[in-house]
């Protein structure tokens, strides 16, 4: 794996008479601090912008969330206690968006919890199809692998314009349409179909992630279990209720968890894709924050950072799940 | 006829194909199509004109209606082949369109006006890739600045992330320290805390700093990654420490250990990470979006993001930039995809 090519080479003139440089004051405290203590200075560089850029902000946050008024520099906001949790959560029937005062909030949470719903639902499914046909006696699997796999590594911005040419109004797939006698339609400007194309939109560009984990999870489950089924006169539905699924559930927990982490989040995509339109129709949670704290004047920089309080509460406890259950495939 | 049709259909088992395994290659192939007619349609639509992408219904490959200059007419008058009617077969000049007539010359003789009805004539066309797309990019857009741009965000925020992330794996992997699981641990809480939920108040740091609308406002806070420290580390504590042992009774310093040693043995692991990280950095789109408000210092992604906007209808040029845009990733993907599969599947993503 570690052979030396041409670019190693000129990686190693570039960096070598940097490090050599740098390990002039590194022995000097490696004297000073011991080996063990030296630890701390290799961490240093790490721990700094974690502090920084991670847990800084986390603190900071929740002044900015208890703070209100329009300025960026936090001395100069008034404190406001929970005010601005109080606007967010101020409804008088919570399903009803039209109730609420932050009505904006409410629909993409709304909109957001369906997306999260169809779009996990769906992916995690057709993931799951993916990789038990791949997993079946396939030639050329590499191939098709890499086929579903493709479009993970498109950036958002790319996957929302693919599909925005294909389905605008006079684009290749209403041409199609017309040609078997359906008929086109104007899908970005209805409020259902932008949705409805936002999830599928989704599904494509990560399914290919999902597929390959869990391929690998299939590919963990020994040959001789189904071997031992087939000699039994197992029927294929049988094998798969009572093998593949039990055995590959860790790996679709994992899948799940991993899915809905990321679905709360969604925003890139989508955004490129319909803006957040027409009207609210695809405007979820991250935009809500983007446009609350950065898009909007005045800038709401407490309303957006309390609505992030909100959707951290979401990923911290999910991602404790996925730690957990990380940790008992590991062990178990 | 045999004997192509058994060699196709015979399988590894050497059994005949089950409808289940035909079922298994339609569904295939219909993912085929799906995941990749989208991009070979981008592909191709890149290299249509402006006029052949208004055309409805869209031809698959990129065409160029034929022209043809007549002495006493300005512009080049467009081609068109009779097929009905009185001048069946012949090629004429089209001068321009009333109602359901075209008034036609026959551009080897321009004088003699032919009034054809347009339900007895097709486009003359050829095939022609209108290399003008991109080649406009590099004129009247600053396609090239929004190039380094990301390129340059790309390059430095993975050499950061690769120093001080192997830098973190080493001395969690190799040194016994008090405080060791306080900062793993420390590592761990990290990954609770994704970009999306901090924008806020990271903006007012990276604006304190100075960063805000400069290029290292995107770089450094997205350099410390907890997935990057564990991948490394994990691949660390593979690495026996009787090497270090050997390396230490040389007299070699610590430092000399770390990048004489240790980064040379993990290169497999580093090159995994460095190619999520290029992955990372040049699709990234939030936070840039955030940081990077002047269009001087846009990235690709925001360059496309924001000409969308404004080139509602100017899509030759939105389409060859968007190719232009996802070349490099499709370059990586292809040369190193076995990197990028194996590496996704053991971080689980970002």
């Amino acid at each position: 794996m570690a052979q030396r090519g041409a670019g190693d080479g000129l990686a190693l003139r570039v960096i070598a008479p940097v490090m050599r440089v740098v390990e002039i004051p590194m022995i000097g405290l490696q004297r000073v601090l011991g080996i063990n203590r030296l630890a701390w200075v290799f961490l240093l560089p790490n721990l700094l912008l974690f502090g920084l850029f991670a847990f800084l902000p986390v603190i900071l946050n929740v002044a900015y969330a208890t703070t209100g008024g329009a300025n960026v520099l936090l001395e100069a906001r008034p404190q406001i206690g929970l005010d601005n949790f109080e606007r967010l959560l101020d409804c008088a029937n919570h399903l009803d968006p039209n109730t609420c005062r932050e009505d904006k909030f409410w629909r993409a949470v709304w909109n957001t919890l369906w997306f999260v719903t169809l779009q996990v639902g769906i992916m995690v499914g057709f993931s799951l199809l993916t990789a038990i046909v791949l997993n079946g006696k396939i030639r050329a699997r590499g191939f098709f692998r890499s086929v579903f796999f493709f479009p993970v590594l498109l950036s958002p911005v790319v996957v929302a314009l693919i599909w925005k040419w294909m389905l605008q109004r006079n684009g290749v797939l209403n041409a199609f349409l017309d040609w078997a006698g359906i008929g086109g339609y104007n899908w970005l400007v209805d409020a259902n179909w932008a949705f409805a194309w936002s999830v599928f939109l989704s599904v494509w560009a990560h399914m290919g992630f999902y597929t390959l984990i869990l391929l690998a999870g299939l590919q963990a489950i020994p040959r001789d279990v189904y071997e031992a089924a087939t000699m039994d006169r197992a029927s294929p539905w049988r094998v798969f209720r009572r093998i593949t699924l039990p055995l590959l559930a860790p790996t679709m927990l994992v899948v799940l968890v991993l899915a809905l982490i990321k679905g709360v989040q969604t925003f890139d995509e989508v955004y490129a894709f319909t803006g957040g339109g027409p009207g609210t129709a695809t405007t979820f949670i991250i935009q809500y924050i983007y446009e609350e704290g950065f898009a909007g004047s005045p800038r709401l920089f407490g309303l957006s950072a309390a609505a992030s309080l909100l959707v951290a509460a979401v990923l911290v406890v999910l991602t404790l799940v996925q730690l957990w259950v990380n940790r008992k495939n590991v062990n178990g | 006829m045999a004997r192509p049709w058994d060699f196709l259909t015979a399988t590894r088992g050497g059994a005949r194909l089950h409808w289940t395994d035909w079922a298994s290659y339609g569904y295939l192939c219909l993912g085929v199509f799906l995941m990749f007619f989208p991009v070979v349609w981008l592909v191709l639509s890149s290299f249509k004109t402006e006029a052949d992408l208004q055309r409805y219904p869209p031809t698959f490959l990129p065409y160029e209606q034929q022209t043809v200059t007549v002495a006493g007419h300005d512009e080049p008058l467009p081609l068109f082949r009779i097929t009905g009617g009185e001048h069946e077969g012949m090629i004429l000049a089209q001068l321009r369109r009333v109602g359901l007539q075209a008034q036609m010359i026959d551009p080897a003789d321009p004088e003699e006006r032919l009034s054809v009805a347009i339900s007895d004539y097709e486009r003359l066309e050829r095939f022609t890739l209108a290399t003008e797309n991109y080649a406009e990019l590099f004129g009247r857009f600053d396609f090239l600045l929004y190039f380094w741009n990301s390129t340059f965000i790309t390059v430095m925020a993975t050499l950061i992330m690769l120093l001080t992330n192997s830098m973190a794996a080493f001395a969690l992997s190799k040194y016994q320290f008090r405080g060791r699981t306080a900062v793993l641990l420390l590592v761990i809480g990290t990954l609770m805390i994704p970009q999306t939920v901090v924008l806020v108040p990271l903006f007012l740091i990276v604006s304190e700093l100075g960063m805000f609308n400069s290029l290292w406002g995107v770089i450094i806070p997205g350099a410390a990654t907890p997935t990057g420290v564990f991948l490394l580390r994990q691949y660390m504590l593979t690495i026996p420490d009787e090497i270090l042992d050997a390396a230490r009774m040389d007299k070699a310093s610590e430092w000399k250990i770390y990048w004489r040693i240790i980064l040379p043995l993990s290169a497999p692991a580093i090159a995994v990470l460095a190619i999520l990280a290029i992955m990372w950095r040049w699709n990234d789109f939030l936070w840039p979006l955030i940081v990077l408000t002047q269009s001087e210092n846009f990235t690709l992604q925001l360059a496309l993001n924001s000409f969308q906007g404004e080139l509602q209808t100017q899509w030759s040029s939105l389409l060859a930039m968007t190719v232009l845009t996802l070349l490099p990733i499709a370059l990586v993907f292809m040369f190193l995809q076995k990197y990028i599969a194996t590496g996704i599947a053991s971080t689980g993503g970002k």
